[in-house]
């Protein structure tokens, strides 16, 4: 690893990763889902690091070029970009105590270029966490910031996917790690930590090497109550928590069957495998989402040619996909629900940024109306907005999963991360529809967590333990 | 010197919960929470010019930089892995962290072994055996070189200024 750096052109090209030319095939033990073909392919460019050769592009290598200015780019080419919005969220209180004197002296960038939305531990969960938001409020409005979003907007991923503020074809960096959902729309989005936010908030700038790409071709169509969580486990859980580290995950394939929310959802989880950004095709169904939220002039869409070489290749028939439960403390740690079916679990979470949209909190309703959960088990619901709590609202699944038993909690993520309610008890087990299930993440090390989607969870509320969703009547 | 032995795939979490993310920023605040849910005994025994040494995906999920910011504090002299996520990656070049990407170094270590470091020269060696790793980029070196990401931006902002008058 990193043996292949060739200065060139004036440009360095470094290619942090040889993988071998041809791996095993595999089949994935949890059966035939996976297609035999697993292909690695070498960039030409850098593997010959000869002339480089003119041939198709990944998406990545084409929004980086223009992004850069620049005719084209190579894997591991370092290129300078102006991203298009920065987000940040509460941790922006860290992030301007960093550079208070420079703010000062030369202002903020571009007052447009963040994004800012108040999310983390909502509503204020100590005198400190107020004091935080107090400063990012003042931060605000000293510098006009235009993207400003208080407590209870919502998650700060939904809150820009809802607000048309990722766009195809555009470059954002966030100070969070699932800043990669917003490949969803066919943006390139990628997260950051805060000194670098910080940075760009003075610049606007900032350094990518252009990443390798994997193609993840999907055929078929899940089965009932199997839905894109299940497929992105399924995927993680097949490739690894390191699976795609450092590299641009692109969805091919049979894609119409999944919906905008779904497609949010697999793009959130690409960093559960070390993706730096995880993006789908605009197509018809991007469109008709964008269409309510801004006019059709105001992005291109940008995708790979089908020429584009990629480091590796994966095909996967969603119809061989069942419910998937990632298990303590790995989010690659998958397994098939019927391998875990029968644990007990204390308490059950739906929501977050990855599943507490309308489609998902129907699929609970739909698994609860007029049903009441088991006993001995707690039921959170977290709405991923105001808008999507508005929503449920109206379709009556607010009332539903109430009746049922659950806790409605305002649009936020202190569950997921452990900064506050829904914390976890030593020896409690939790099924959540979160994506990170590693130890201590809900506040509590002796505790265990379990992803899965929100039809299982919402199954395994009734019961009490975790339970297949199609074995649950609706 | 101490060596600090992980496996693979060590998170963020592990390095710093996720539940102090929003009350813990300064290194005074993040020192005591290191590597909490990992291995109890670090935040009390660690000490300057210590090495980590681990597997695979090293500092994988939350973009929190409060690891990388801690361990610079406590005197970590390298971390080196097999590899490393992303953005831990990048937080460690913007806080002047050094990791070594060298599986090679990785699978050689037996506890005990003398650890020589030549950051410059891009040399490492583990109980005798040699191994080197290639600089980085010099976009990079020049972050590093700086002191890291804050510095080298105010550099910039000076002289762009300079540049204007």
């Amino acid at each position: 690893m990193n043996e292949n750096i060739m200065k060139k052109k004036g440009m360095w090209y470094c290619c942090e990763y040889l993988p071998s030319l041809m791996e095993t095939p595999s089949l994935h033990p949890t059966g035939a889902s996976r297609i035999n073909r697993q292909t690695t392919i070498m960039s030409a460019h850098v593997m010959h690091g000869a002339a480089v050769v003119h041939m198709g592009k990944t998406f990545a290598e084409k929004v980086l070029a223009k992004k850069a200015g620049v005719s084209e780019v190579v894997p591991g080419q370092i290129v300078t970009v102006k991203p298009d919005h920065l987000l940040t969220h509460d941790n922006t209180a860290a992030i301007i105590g960093k550079i208070g004197p420079e703010l000062d002296e030369y202002g903020i960038v571009n007052p447009e270029l963040p994004v800012i939305v108040i999310d983390h531990v909502v509503p204020a969960a100590s005198e400190k966490t107020a004091a935080n938001h107090k400063k990012i409020r003042e931060f605000v409005k000293q510098f006009g910031i235009t993207h400003f979003f208080d407590a209870g907007t919502g998650i700060c991923h939904q809150v820009v996917f809802e607000r048309g503020l990722a766009l195809p074809g555009m470059v954002v960096l966030g100070s969070d790690s699932h800043t990669c959902s917003y490949g969803a729309v066919g943006a390139f989005a990628s997260g950051i930590d805060r000194t670098e936010a910080a940075a760009l908030m003075l610049t606007g700038e900032t350094w990518l090497k252009v990443p390798e790409s994997i193609k993840i071709t999907l055929e078929g169509t899940v089965g009932p109550m199997v839905s894109a969580k299940d497929v992105i486990l399924h995927i993680i859980g097949d490739i690894g928590a390191d699976g795609a580290n450092y590299c641009s995950v692109e969805f091919h394939g049979n894609l119409a069957s999944l919906s905008i929310e779904e497609r949010f959802t697999m793009a959130n989880m690409g960093v559960e495998m070390g993706a730096k950004v995880a993006v789908f095709p605009v197509d018809d169904i991007t469109r008709r989402f964008l269409d309510s939220r801004v006019d059709r002039t105001s992005y291109e869409a940008v995708w790979a040619d089908e020429e584009a070489l990629y480091r590796r290749e994966l095909r996967y028939d969603l119809s061989g996909i069942e419910p998937e439960v990632a298990c303590p403390h790995r989010v690659d740690n998958v397994k098939p629900v019927g391998e875990v079916a029968g644990i007990e679990i204390d308490q059950c979470f739906i929501g977050t940024c990855t599943n507490g949209r309308l489609s998902d909190l129907r699929v609970a309703a739909e698994i609860l109306k007029g049903k009441t959960i088991a006993k001995h088990t707690r039921l959170i619901v977290l709405p991923a907005s105001r808008e999507v709590f508005h929503a449920a609202l109206r379709e009556g699944i607010i009332e539903i999963l109430s009746r049922a038993g659950g806790m409605i909690l305002p649009p936020g993520c202190g569950p997921c991360l452990g900064a506050h309610q829904g914390v976890l008890a030593p020896g409690e087990r939790c099924l959540s529809t979160a994506n990170r299930n590693f130890r201590g993440r809900m506040g509590c090390r002796e505790a265990e967590i379990y992803l899965a989607s929100p039809a299982t969870v919402a199954a395994s509320a009734l019961t009490g333990v975790i339970t297949d969703p199609r074995e649950v009547g609706t | 010197m101490r060596v600090w032995r992980y496996g693979d795939d060590i998170n963020t979490d592990q390095l710093f919960p996720g539940k102090y993310t929003y009350t813990c920023a300064t290194p005074e605040e993040i020192k005591p929470h290191l590597l909490e849910d990992l291995d109890p005994s670090f935040a009390s025994e660690v000490r300057e010019g210590d090495i980590i040494i681990a597997g695979k995906n090293f500092g994988c999920g939350s973009s929190r930089e409060q690891p990388v910011v801690g361990l610079r504090a406590a005197g970590i002299r390298a971390i080196i892995a097999e590899s490393f996520a992303r953005i831990f990656y990048r937080a460690a070049i913007n806080q002047g962290l050094i990791l070594i990407e060298c599986p090679g170094a990785v699978h050689a270590y037996r506890e005990g072994d003398e650890i020589l470091l030549d950051v410059e020269r891009g040399e490492l060696s583990v109980g005798g055996k040699r191994f080197t790793f290639p600089p980085l980029p010099e976009e990079i070196l020049a972050i590093r070189r700086a002191g890291g990401l804050l510095p080298y931006t105010r550099e910039k902002l000076r002289e762009k200024r300079k540049s204007q008058e």
